[in-house]
């Protein structure tokens, strides 16, 4: 007895020791250089919290032989196909891949969840009673506990495949039929509250126990596809954001339904995570959360989107090459277009190239270009571009005009003068990158299609800016040998 | 009922849903104070660090697989299990080789890849 009980107290130190490594880890992962051992600090963390839970159980005789063989198969299955897909990913792909495992870890908590639904329904705590509500069996606060676990983690499950699907590209509408609605969406999140009160409070026979929690499940799943179905292109850190603060907040509702003060610690700081990036991306595109998830700037931007432009002036791979060997300052402005055509490395060789002539080389980064918060800084790394070159949106704007010349690479709505100058503009009061005030500005673009937003640019056609029309990595590799041959 | 329950066991020790509000509280304040002083550089390895964090679920789905769930409950708990540690191993792995990238400079052999 007195064994056991100091293991629970054992546990529990660990669990403590768990938290405080998270804590720790993520405050690590705030610099570039303790970031990597920030990350292993909060894996350690981790490793000790599954190991603490393994322990306690077998200890305590929780575990039958079959427990073990679930938990090692299932654990090294999984553990097997994390490490696979992990290191397997391309770098340019990692947007979708943490939207998908996002949405594994939103499954795992809705499982978790699920799975006090048979205990109510073997009447299992209650002795000589076999009729139980969840409510019966754990107290009101875990009735609403696992009732929040079941909609939010699977909420989290649904969108974040959704956003994998759509990051990928294996999807690309905006809407599936009548999902996606705010009155539809409405109407499925009364749905799943009428379910939950149902299926935690009053269901008290195994079928309606699982007819109840079956169709909460599933009327979740529905709603979290009704929510990020609007949500698309450029406004995508945003739903990934705010995705990863949904599995966090998963997690923690399982730890009121498992009572366990871990799963709160880990799944807030996950929660909190997500929120301020939510807002962070949210700030930088001059728009309130409600318009971002109901996707209302393409409805309002549809109008502006046809009109032609007059004076284009198109250049030459050539002509980009005697422009930057006469530059002495150059800032690069990288956008989506850049991660799609993977030309990260050409941009490095290029400014490489330039460094070697004695030019300044910069790069200025847009929050919300690509489609996850931070995605270009990731891509520029792994092409071993400095990070001190790289430099925020309000850090380099004052810059443009002492540059010679700006590329911008595949980025649009981050650089469009309207959201300064035209008050009736979508985008209008949206921070963006200044880059007519250099004294050239290379376009690099392979049409002159509107970006997400679906509205014109004015910068294309500004007496200071020239359109490469191309590929960002061809034009790039042409640029190259056009200036090392000069 | 539960109500009757809390106001009984206020006397000796908390009732768990208070710690645990205590508990959440202190730390959704600690999670906005740290996370705020992380710079946009490191956002996409916070995300998916954090997300490998919200893996921990793991935790509870160790619990379904006890011999007192039933079989159902073992199942889901299987798929849990699975599910969960796709996600904590797939996301420190996946954060820890972002995060070699902003450091191979400092190894002075640049790796040129695709």
């Amino acid at each position: 007895m007195l064994a056991m009980l100091s293991m629970h107290y054992l546990v529990e130190l660990g669990y403590m020791a768990a938290s405080a490594l998270f804590v720790l880890g993520i405050i690590m992962l705030g610099k570039v250089k303790t970031a990597a051992r920030g990350n292993r600090w909060a894996g350690v963390g981790m490793a000790i919290a599954i190991g603490g839970t393994v322990l306690l159980l077998i200890t305590d005789g929780a575990w039958a032989p079959r427990s073990y063989l679930i938990a090692i198969g299932a654990g090294a299955a999984g553990s097997l196909a994390g490490w696979w897909l992990a290191v397997k990913v391309p770098m340019t792909s990692m947007p979708e891949f943490v939207a998908f495992f996002n949405g594994l870890g939103g499954a795992a908590s809705m499982c978790v969840a699920l799975a006090e639904v048979p205990r109510a329904a073997t009447g299992h705590d209650i002795e000589g009673v076999d009729m139980t509500t969840l409510a019966d069996m754990g107290g009101v606060d875990f009735a609403v506990a696992d009732g929040l676990s079941v909609v939010i983690g699977a909420v989290t499950f649904s969108g974040s495949m959704i956003a994998y699907a759509k990051l990928a590209g294996k999807l690309n509408g905006n809407r599936i039929g009548v999902l996606g609605r705010q009155q539809v969406n409405l109407l499925l999140g009364v749905i799943c509250l009428g379910l939950a009160v149902w299926g935690d409070f009053f269901a008290a026979t195994p079928a309606t126990l699982y007819s109840s929690n079956g169709l909460l499940t599933l009327a979740a799943l529905v709603l979290g596809v009704g929510l990020t179905v609007p949500i698309g292109g450029a406004d995508m850190p945003v739903a990934i954001a705010l995705l990863n603060s949904y599995s966090g907040i998963a997690a923690m509702t399982t730890g009121f339904v498992l009572q366990n003060n871990l799963l709160i610690v880990a799944g807030s700081l996950v929660g909190a995570s997500g929120i301020i990036l939510t807002q962070i991306m949210c700030k930088a595109m001059n728009r309130s959360l409600a318009n971002v998830l109901l996707g209302g700037l393409q409805e309002a931007a549809a109008a502006t989107k046809d009109e032609g432009y007059t004076k284009v002036k198109s250049t030459s791979a050539e002509e980009l090459a005697q422009l930057l060997d006469a530059a002495t300052s150059v800032i690069f402005v990288p956008g989506y277009g850049l991660a799609v055509a993977q030309a990260q490395h050409k941009v490095r060789e290029l400014a490489t190239l330039l460094e070697k002539k004695g030019c300044a080389v910069r790069y200025a980064i847009h929050p919300v270009a690509g489609r996850m918060p931070g995605h270009m800084n990731i891509l520029l790394a792994e092409a071993d571009v400095p990070y001190e070159q790289l430099f925020e949106l309000d850090k380099i704007n004052d810059d443009f005009k002492n540059t010679d010349v700006v590329i911008v690479l595949g980025a649009n709505d981050v650089c469009n003068p309207a959201a300064l100058k035209d008050p009736k503009s979508p985008i209008a009061g949206m921070p963006v990158l200044e880059v007519w005030n250099a004294r050239t500005v290379v376009v690099v673009k392979r049409s002159l299609s509107a970006g997400y937003s679906g509205i014109r640019n004015e910068l294309f056609q500004m007496d200071n800016s020239l359109m490469l029309f191309a590929d960002a990595k061809k034009a790039l590799e042409e640029t190259i040998s056009e200036l090392k041959a000069l | 009922m539960t109500l009757l329950a809390l106001s009984a066991g206020a006397s000796s020790s908390l009732p768990f849903l208070i710690v645990g509000i205590w508990v959440l509280l202190l730390a959704v304040f600690l999670g906005f104070e740290v996370i705020q002083k992380v710079p946009p550089t490191l956002h996409t390895p916070l995300m998916s660090g954090s997300n490998a964090i919200s893996g921990i679920t793991i935790v509870g789905s160790l619990y379904c697989a006890s011999a007192d769930y039933p079989i159902l409950s073992t199942v889901l708990g299987a798929a849990a299990i699975a599910m969960a540690m796709v996600n904590v191993v797939g996301g420190f792995v996946v954060t820890d080789r972002m995060l070699q990238m902003f450091h191979s400079k400092d190894r002075k052999t640049p790796s040129q890849k695709g």
